[in-house]
């Protein structure tokens, strides 16, 4: 199994007895942020401990590294105005609260300090248009930042609690298991045949795959989380080894940094302690803003990532050859291949329709069909 | 964070010539645009390659408590 990434699976929890917070000023932070800080405290984010300090930043923008030289390509921020936080200096400590998740966490800052949104945008997202979802939250961020180490003093039971494992946890579940290598797969969606097919063929050559949907905010016309989570327990009764296929959630938001989000979503599969992580087709991608090959591309600047990259290109069924294929095997025209679009099978499920076979297992199509409402309104 | 890059902090170190002379024909029209951009690489891939893999600091106690909510939620048996 592989160390954590910088070496060490951080653990930023601390028993609320321990420590008296009467006196310090609270700060109220989104959902968002709150999954970041139990990310930090979990050690999902390893090696950080907490919000990013100016010379972490600097570095991450420009070198997609720590300070440290340590890969890192996605800046993990706390920002705030300065109305929030009149009092407050640097070696103070507040308290970061929210109120959904049942967050309570201590901030010892390092360091307030400013930055500019054009460089974060246009270095992280590669645009500074408006219309990226990524540029948008950057441009939407407060003024001010704040670095330093948190504490996680309390956060409350959450729904899906029980998909929910720690990298502490996963690593110990790998381990009783005997794996020794373990592919991820990050996923999004309900799984078609065509996911299937990148995650058993990537299973072949490993000892177990672990599923790792992401779940939190969504858009309009996107799965419902437990429609996800649904569609794959089926898959997973029906279709899959018990002692070879495992899944848990990831509460994280999506970017939408194409590249740069793949490196990071590697990272964060590293410390669960993943040996392979699958990068798909412009895979964290948005409209036409990354090559569809970029995320795999990126992949040769880190050689010392110690997360082997498994890429896939586009893939469908050739009614040639009787199977599922790629560019790579198949020989025959476009003619005979049918994609695996997931617009059509949003569209067919939408009306009440199950896709066909070729498509999606007839299980998981009932199962999603089972749901008055599988999408997000 | 500014807008102008922070001056980096990079230092020399000394190859022998020849050795020099090889690295620079070898990355000929590859994505190296120096013989540094090179050496870097190397070494990082070296460096991070010598760490040890596993080795988990979980104690004993740690690891049953785990492995017993693992086993109420249907991962292990």
């Amino acid at each position: 199994m592989p160390k954590p990434h910088g070496g060490k699976l951080i653990d930023r929890h601390i028993k609320k007895e321990s420590l008296d917070t009467n006196g310090l000023c609270e700060f109220e932070i989104d959902t968002n942020l709150a999954e970041d800080v139990v990310n930090i405290a979990n050690g999902v984010f390893s090696p950080l401990e907490g919000f990013l300090c100016n010379n972490d930043l600097e570095n991450v923008v420009t070198e997609k590294r720590l300070a440290n030289d340590t890969p890192w390509t996605i800046p993990i921020l706390l920002d705030f105005d300065k109305n929030d936080l009149k009092e407050i200096k640097e070696g103070d400590s507040i308290l970061l609260t929210n109120k959904e998740n049942g967050v309570r966490a201590l901030l010892d800052i390092d360091e307030i300090y400013t930055y500019d949104k054009k460089t974060l945008a246009q270095e992280i997202y590669r645009t500074k248009e408006t219309s990226h979802p990524g540029v948008a939250n950057v441009y939407n961020m407060k003024q001010l930042l704040a670095g330093g180490k948190i504490s996680l003093l309390a956060s409350k039971p959450r729904k899906f609690d029980e998909y929910n494992l720690t990298p502490k946890e996963t690593r110990i579940l790998f381990k009783e298991k005997g794996w020794q290598e373990i592919v991820a797969f990050q996923t999004r969606n309900p799984p078609h045949i065509g996911h299937e097919y990148v995650q058993k063929t990537a299973l072949t050559f490993v000892d177990g795959l672990f599923i790792n949907p992401i779940i939190g905010k969504k858009k309009s016309g996107d799965f419902k989380d437990e429609v996800i989570l649904s569609s794959y327990d089926t898959l997973m009764k029906h279709y899959y080894l018990k002692d070879r296929a495992v899944m848990s959630i990831l509460r994280t938001s999506m970017k939408y940094a194409g590249p740069r989000e793949a490196i990071h979503h590697a990272i964060m599969r590293k410390n669960f302690g993943c040996t392979h992580f699958i990068v798909g087709r412009d895979h964290a991608g948005v409209g036409d803003y990354y090559g569809p090959y970029d995320a795999h591309e990126i992949f040769s600047e880190f050689p010392d990532l110690r997360i082997i990259p498994v890429f896939f290109r586009s893939f469908s069924r050739c009614t040639k050859c009787g199977g599922v294929v790629n560019d790579k095997i198949c020989p025959h025209d476009q003619k005979y291949h049918i994609n695996f679009s997931g617009k059509k099978i949003r569209e067919l499920l939408r009306n009440g329709e199950t896709p066909l076979e070729d498509m999606m297992r007839k299980e998981v199509a009932e199962t999603i069909l089972k749901f008055d409402q599988p999408f997000v309104e | 964070m500014t807008r102008v890059k922070n001056e980096k902090k990079f230092t020399t170190i000394s190859i022998p010539t020849p050795l020099a002379e090889k690295i620079k024909k070898r990355i000929k029209g590859t994505g190296f645009t120096s013989l540094s951009s090179y050496a870097t690489y190397v070494l990082r891939e070296i460096l991070s390659g010598m760490e040890e893999e596993t080795g988990e600091a979980f104690t004993k106690e740690d690891e049953e408590k785990v492995k017993e909510r693992l086993r109420a939620l249907g991962y292990l048996d």
